[in-house]
């Protein structure tokens, strides 16, 4: 006999958690895309920030782990500014070759720490943190109020990135450098200087989701373990509508989609697994060609000159 | 004593754009400096905005010598730039972009009240929550002298501010410039319009091909010495045939509509041209005249009415570096991508093919012809001067053989003996029998130029009576500009 | 011709950069760099058997999916999605192969290509769909289908055709006459001659034809070549993105008619990806891209040598591609900052810097 409430609050737990390293992933990109930028290399810094992350876990532990992860996925960035910025390579290009190697790196880094392939890795994670009372909340109780810090440190960061974008001198001016760069060179602003430190702070968000995913959800280290969750989150910014606020409900869509599986399979539902891989995928073009169009991206989206 | 350049000169890569340049500029008076274009006047603005470092030379405000890193620490000095197109993010609000300009705080009700009270004070009104992309673009540049002045600037510093503007749009922001001249500010106004330099200015400097060439108050010069000054000769200018007016009719139009993208867009225009005449549109940007001239080249599709024109058509398109040409391929390509595949050059039929050794010899002949200063046909668009660039562009679309020629603002931004130039092959193209029909957004270009002229105001074209001068013109393009008076 | 001089300059240093810090890198991990590098030439080139069999073997996708990415990129459009095509047309190519019992060799072997084809132009059906009708980016599309891809690999290897006995997550092996002649003397399969002609067909088009020409110059300027050169952009991009999407689907069909023989998971170590840098260090030019495209695949065999060899983890060479392609566009951006400090001193000198 199952319990659709208790289903129903499975699928949400498991949601939520899925949602959490995207949606911080994705407000780390939706800043650097407000100011202009695709870093297709936060796929890249994902995978850092989780190899960062399991390394400082086994060291000291798991607070430190994502302390180490934010690190990585910073470094990951500075390259991936040094050569799209700094020299002004197309960003595409440059994002998807600084994934290249950070899968290269990361893997044989892995090897190097953790000895030959197949080597079952367990790493000391973040355990759930009730909140009181309000975890007791019925269906949405555990979902919300008794999840890692990480969920946490996600659903404080939607709002700060919010305010930081629309309510203060730096947030202007970097909406202006992603909408029109020379207008903002006029204005007085170092085009360069705020992309980068747009960048950093995505490769920052992007690290502690690579951290996070291994810290919060897996519980081990495995070789191009973000399987794609960085391209995922470039294409939930768009979803959100390059805000963050959109970042975090797209974020928590594709949790859904990806959670419901758990929901079927209950039910007794015989569909393959596979289908449900494809499903958050499919959704997310589904969603994106009724999201594009409707909302314009950063005039400047991609684009180096100025 | 407020602002005074001394010794500055400027480089870019060989080319010296200024020679030990000297401008004194004082509180309560109007300095023009005048010049044609390419003979420094932006460089020399740039420097004194912060834009750009000087090679040598020094910078004083108040007699005090100081150094710009950026367009903020001339703004600190108290500089403001009014730059000749608006530099407003089309995205962010008005009062956005005062903040942004401004360096003020983003709280929205403090912003906007910031905002209205500096609008009244400067009586230069705009509502503050309105994106920038909808203002038209009259507003837009008295957006570009609010964010100018909204940090307290005491020298404003206005680039080619009327390009943009009706006649009686242009003298209400000179009345503006005199007034803050009157309280005490320094207004240096950059122009290559003697008129207006002799109209509005106390002081006058010329500039000519980076150096002084002539600095004195206004009441001491003749128009004659400034223009002897700027140009430092006589322009050759070709002898103008009249059109016969029998031609066959090329290009008619009654009741078009064409939609815009932003602007209302083309809401009606009839009227017929000949073989042999040669049309300009006068209007403010913006009011219909560039989806006319876009629908004629047939690179939009009218929604509405008939549109008729004879073939082949050639257009020249008034952005020369995106739309016209592509700075990275060479001369050759460019040329081959524009004649299109009614070349001789494009062999076969089923899979067309380019003979690139034909059309290579053909491209190092119209260089000759046309006068373009290239290194060769292998040389890249973008390395080229943007006269050349446009002389590229005029035989290239020439060597259509078209029977419809279309341009847009053709001489923008070329000097005077390059637009001279560029006047004569389309009075020659006119008199070897095609329609040719151009927009500018400079009135004495109409002027002088059209055997007929059209004026567009509020996406309505209609033609003026012959003969019609500057003032008439001004007052079309603006009295049936206005939505009401329809 | 000075800056093709150049640009093979660039190329030839990222190789070297790219190598070097390999050996570094290496070394600093403790490793022997000399015979780790000893081991990768000796896995690439050390003999026919390995230059044909691993070489040249697997550079026919990195070539056949290089010249694919060339085309499109030529366009101004950017296909990182060779993965799901290549597996589309594995599927499609393995579905056939397999079915093609009792055909004659002639009949088979062009119908398992046909299939590869046509199996990788559908999937790129879908992101050129989304772009013309609803502006969706391809960078995106195509990324987010290569996971779809995947699954859905993973899902015909364990479900509809999976072998007879249903114990293997993998296909029924395909008929003998499906399956691609080799090269006499060695294990280099037909599929090699294949994208010779490819490449040189694409240096045809690009070099010659008025199409391959305005396809250039919309990569160069969109807005110009659609306003000036009249050419219907929209139209020509699918056009280039779908012929880009049929040589990822053609690869993946040789993969299977031609070396695997069936359908797998994890058919392609990320061919897709690799062979970005293949057509970015060829300069987009086909003829360079064989070259190119054997060079990244003597990396890969010479990778699996290494492994094998001096124990050093294969995906090592990820960060050599990688930072090949890293200081490529460091190398071009220095050039096109010569040029264009260039074109601001003759703007400046009419009035428009």
């Amino acid at each position: 006999m199952i319990d659709p409430m208790a289903v129903a609050a499975d699928v949400l737990v498991a949601a939520v958690g899925i949602a959490t390293p995207l949606a911080l992933a994705a407000t780390g990109e939706t800043i650097a895309e407000r100011s202009g930028v695709v870093n297709l290399g936060v796929e890249g810094a994902m995978l850092f920030g989780a190899l960062g992350g399991a390394i400082g876990a086994t060291a000291v532990g798991p607070v430190v782990g994502l302390g180490i992860g934010v690190l990585a996925g910073v470094l990951v960035a500075a390259l991936f500014a040094a050569v799209a910025i700094g020299a002004g390579a197309d960003q595409i290009i440059t994002g998807t070759a600084v994934t290249l190697v950070s899968v290269g790196l990361t893997g044989t880094i892995y090897r190097q720490f953790y000895g030959p392939a197949g080597v079952g890795l367990s790493l000391p994670t973040l355990s759930p943190l009730p909140l009181p009372i309000l975890s007791d909340t019925p269906l949405i109780g555990s979902a919300l109020f008794a999840q890692p810090v990480t969920t946490y440190a996600a659903a404080a960061l939607i709002p700060l990135t919010w305010y930081l974008l629309f309510r203060t001198r730096f947030g202007l001016a970097l909406r202006a450098v992603g909408e029109d760069p020379p207008a903002a060179r006029a204005a007085g602003v170092s085009v360069r200087m705020v992309r980068t430190w747009a960048v950093l702070l995505g490769g920052a968000c992007a690290g502690l989701a690579g951290a996070t995913l291994v810290l919060a959800q897996v519980g081990t280290f495995t070789e191009r373990m973000t399987a794609g969750r960085g391209f995922i989150a470039i294409a939930i910014v768009v979803l959100g509508r390059w805000n963050p606020v959109g970042a975090g409900l797209a974020a928590l869509l594709f949790g859904l989609a990806t959670a419901l599986q758990f929901a079927l399979q209950a039910a007794g539902l015989k569909v393959p697994y596979q289908f449900f891989l494809m499903f958050p995928y499919l959704l997310t073009l589904l969603a994106l060609a009724g999201a594009v169009g409707r909302v314009k991206a950063p005039a400047a989206l991609g684009r180096n000159e100025y | 004593m407020l602002l005074s350049l001394s010794g500055i000169s400027k480089s870019f890569g060989s080319v010296a754009a200024l020679r030990g340049v000297d401008l004194v500029v004082r509180a309560g008076e109007v300095h023009a400096v005048l010049g044609e274009n390419g003979a420094g006047k932006s460089t020399l603005m740039h420097i004194a905005d912060g834009l750009l470092r000087p090679d040598a030379g020094t910078i004083a405000v108040d007699g005090v010598p100081v150094r710009f890193r950026s367009a903020r620490d001339a703004r600190r000095h108290g500089i403001g730039m009014v730059h000749q197109h608006s530099t407003a993010v089309p995205a962010l609000s008005v009062m956005e972009n005062i903040a942004l300009a401004a360096g003020w705080p983003v709280a929205p009700g403090q912003l906007r009240r910031r905002t209205a009270e500096l609008t009244a004070r400067l009586a230069l009104q705009l509502d503050p929550l309105q994106p920038a992309s909808e203002l038209s673009v009259a507003l837009k540049q008295r957006l570009e002298v609010v964010k100018a002045l909204a940090s307290d600037a005491r020298i404003l510093l206005l680039d080619e501010p009327t390009t943009v503007l009706a006649p009686t749009e242009a003298e209400e922001l000179f009345n503006f410039v005199r007034e803050f001249a009157r309280s005490g500010g320094a207004v240096v106004l950059i122009t290559h319009k003697l008129d207006e330099a002799l109209a509005a200015a106390d002081q006058v400097t010329v500039l000519r091909h980076g150096v002084v060439a002539l600095a004195a108050p206004r009441a001491e010069v003749a128009a004659e010495s400034l223009t002897e000054a700027m140009i430092g000769g006589a322009i050759s200018v070709a002898a103008r045939p009249r059109p016969t007016g029998d031609g066959p009719v090329l290009i008619q139009c009654d009741g078009l509509e064409v939609k815009g993208e932003s602007t209302p867009g083309l809401r009606s225009a009839s009227f017929t041209i000949r073989g042999g005449e040669l049309v300009a549109v006068a209007g403010v940007e913006g009011n219909g005249q560039r989806e006319l001239l876009r629908a004629v080249a047939q690179l939009q599709r009218p929604f509405r009415g008939l549109l008729e024109v004879a073939r082949p058509i050639a257009f020249v398109p008034e952005d020369r570096t995106t739309e016209g040409l592509i700075p990275a391929l060479s001369l050759t390509e460019n040329v081959v991508l524009g004649v299109g595949r009614i070349a001789p050059w494009i062999r076969g039929h089923r899979v067309r093919r380019v003979d690139w050794s034909a059309a290579g010899s053909r491209t190092t002949e119209l260089l000759e012809e046309f006068d373009v200063r290239a290194k060769g046909p292998g040389a890249a668009a973008g390395s080229l001067s943007g006269g050349n660039q446009q002389k590229l562009l005029i035989a290239r679309a020439l060597e259509r053989r078209p029977r419809v020629l279309v341009a847009e603002n053709p001489t923008r931004g070329l000097d005077l003996q390059a637009a001279a130039d560029v006047h004569a092959r389309l009075r020659s193209a006119a008199a070897a029998g095609a329609a040719v029909l151009i927009y500018s957004n400079d009135l004495d270009e109409v002027l002088e130029l059209g055997d007929r002229i059209l004026v567009a105001a509020n996406g309505v074209v209609v033609e003026a009576e012959a003969g019609a001068g500057r003032q008439r013109l001004g007052e079309m393009m603006l009295r049936s500009g206005r939505p009401d008076a329809q | 011709m000075r800056s093709s001089i150049r640009a093979l300059g660039t190329s030839l240093l990222a190789l070297a950069v790219g190598l070097l810090l390999l050996a570094v890198g290496l070394h600093l991990a403790g490793y022997d760099a000399g015979a780790a590098l000893a081991a990768l030439w000796d896995g690439a080139f050390g003999s026919w058997r390995a230059f044909t069999g691993a070489t040249l073997l697997r550079s026919v996708p990195l070539i056949l999916i290089g010249l694919g990415f060339a085309l499109a990129l030529r366009g101004g459009a950017l296909n990182i999605g060779a993965e799901g095509q290549f597996y589309a047309g594995a599927i499609a190519a393995a579905w056939v192969g397999v079915h093609a019992g009792g055909w004659a060799p002639w009949i088979a072997l062009p119908s398992v290509a046909l299939a590869g084809i046509v199996g990788g132009t559908m999937w790129m059906a879908l992101p050129v769909v989304l772009k013309l009708r609803f502006g969706v980016l391809e960078v995106i599309s195509t990324l987010l289908l290569n996971f779809v891809a995947e699954a859905l690999v993973s899902w015909m290897v364990q479900g509809p055709m999976q072998e007879p006995s249903g114990i293997y997550p993998q296909s029924a092996p395909i008929v003998e006459a499906a399956r691609l002649p080799m090269l006499p003397g060695t294990r280099l399969h037909l599929g090699f001659v294949a994208a010779l002609i490819a490449a040189s067909i694409l240096t045809w088009i690009f070099a010659r034809t008025w199409w391959g020409f305005r396809l250039r110059a919309l990569g160069e300027g969109p807005r110009a070549a659609e306003v000036s050169g009249r050419v219907r952009g929209n139209r020509m991009i699918a056009v280039a993105l779908l012929g880009s999407g049929a040589l990822a689907g053609l690869a993946g069909a040789f993969e299977v008619s031609g070396v695997s023989y069936a359908l797998y998971q994890n058919l392609s170590p990320g061919y897709g990806f690799t062979a970005i840098g293949v057509a970015l260090l060829a300069r987009l030019k086909p003829s360079a891209i064989v070259l190119t495209g054997i060079v990244f695949a003597a990396l890969e065999a010479g990778a699996g040598a290494m492994q094998r060899d001096a124990g050093i983890p294969a995906v090592t060479v990820y960060v050599v591609e990688g930072v090949i392609i890293l200081v490529l566009l460091l190398g071009d951006a220095a050039a096109r900052r010569g040029l264009r400090r260039q074109v601001v001193a003759t703007g400046a000198v009419d009035g428009i810097a």
